[in-house]
């Protein structure tokens, strides 16, 4: 694998959010304005790119049975960091992003790219593939929150692209867009639009659908 | 008591961790296949929940906390921020003990859960409910329901979504939209129906 590959599949063609059903928790739960979903994706990137070179650099001298633990805690320490840079310089966004901060510690794209990659790889190539996996992550976040900001407030950013009814302009902004149940829908949307395109994602169904000819008379 | 109560509707329901806050969707998506598998799934989400959110609950109010230490002579001391740290050890052993009792006396139950006893350390469905504990302030009554409510709650999502999707092989899926997408669909809709329950007011 080349560093140009390891650095941008993940962006569409592996993405780890659409292919991988990694880090979906976050993914859907602050994507509801465009400045959230950014510093979370800021966040997730450093942990992941942190986390990757640190458990590269002791692949060799880690015994198999505390792996895990041992990879919880570097990265818990990461998270741990950026909780209380984020607490100490955007104090306003912290509050806004609750308990997913914390979450990071848990967010399975961490814990996935260090088992699948990180174990495997020298420092630089695990660093790539943090940065990578990171960016594929805030692609789809980015994408996910700038519909939903949008359409659900018509801002961006906080800035009035639509103008809204109610300060004289002509768009009625659609409340769903801003409830949980439309990031489903959009990721799902999104999905079914990737693999249109790189048909070779598309998973096989359980069962095959056979058609039968009807027989006997209709009651 | 009415307070408890409160506390147990609205975690089950009305906050529902899995549709509301969207914790635990990794396993949530990935392993709702088949009733049976999300059943056993279910009962342990509810026991580790059970158990670890009243033993943070008791780690930060007896040992992190600002002036949580006052017991021990140390009152000015603030270890809130190895709060991360603590309670995913609290978990991660909690689940390691749980899979050795399961072992030892239950062996049919440990069998049937498999690879996802293991995995329910880094379900953010179970830390989310420590950090949601911390977050509200529970004391250790309330922590307790809160903890084995949000364990129903998402065990009743998994249930519920696993059924419609065992219902769902028989339709007819778009190609784009087989497996992963047409169950973010589906939980789209499940949870657009929790919220209708929103509406109550306690």
């Amino acid at each position: 694998m080349t560093v140009r590959e390891t650095l941008l599949d993940p962006l569409i063609s592996k993405n780890p959010v659409t292919l991988q059903v990694l880090g979906i928790c976050s993914a859907l739960a602050i994507t509801n304005s465009l400045k959230t979903a950014l510093i979370m994706s800021l966040s997730l990137t450093s942990v992941l790119a942190f986390s990757n070179v640190c458990i590269s650099m002791i692949r060799n001298h880690l015994p198999n049975s505390v792996r895990i633990i041992v990879q919880m805690t570097i990265i818990a320490t990461g998270v741990i960091v950026v909780d209380e840079l984020l607490k100490a310089f955007a104090p306003d966004t912290a509050k806004t992003l609750s308990v997913f901060v914390g979450l990071i510690v848990t967010n399975c794209i961490v814990l996935g790219r260090a088992e699948a990659f990180a174990v495997q790889n020298n420092v630089a190539r695990s660093f790539l593939d943090g940065i990578g996996n990171g960016l594929g992550y805030s692609l789809v976040l980015i994408i996910v929150a700038s519909i939903r900001e949008l359409f659900g407030a018509g801002t961006l950013l906080g800035v009035e692209i639509l103008p809204l009814l109610q300060n004289g302009g002509w768009y009625a902004p659609i409340q769903l867009m801003l409830l949980p149940p439309s990031a489903f829908f959009i990721i799902g949307f999104m999905i079914w639009i990737i693999r249109s395109w790189k048909t070779e994602q598309v998973e096989q169904p359980d069962f095959e659908r056979v058609e039968i000819e009807e027989a006997g008379e209709n009651a | 008591m009415s307070n408890l109560f409160d506390i147990f509707i609205r975690a089950v329901l009305i906050e529902n961790l899995a549709l509301a806050f969207f914790l635990g969707m990794c396993t949530f998506l990935a392993v709702s296949k088949q009733i049976k598998v999300t059943l056993g799934l279910g009962a342990a989400v509810i026991v580790v929940e059970g158990i670890s959110v009243p033993l943070n609950n008791l780690i930060y109010n007896y040992l992190l906390r600002d002036g949580a230490l006052a017991w021990a002579g140390y009152g000015h001391l603030d270890f809130s921020f190895l709060g991360l740290i603590s309670y995913i050890a609290v978990i991660a052993a909690m689940v390691q003990i749980l899979e050795m009792i399961l072992n030892r006396f239950l062996p049919s139950l440990y069998n049937a859960l498999g690879i996802f006893l293991p995995l329910l350390t880094v379900n953010c469905a179970i830390l989310g409910a420590s950090l949601f504990m911390v977050q509200r302030d529970y004391n250790f009554a309330e922590s307790a329901v809160y903890g084995v409510s949000v364990g129903i709650g998402w065990a009743v999502a998994i249930v519920a979504l696993a059924g419609l999707r065992e219902k769902m092989r028989y339709s007819d899926v778009p190609k784009g939209l087989q497996g992963l997408g047409i169950t973010f669909v589906t939980a789209g809709l499940m949870s657009l129906a929790f919220m209708g329950i929103s509406g109550i007011e306690l």
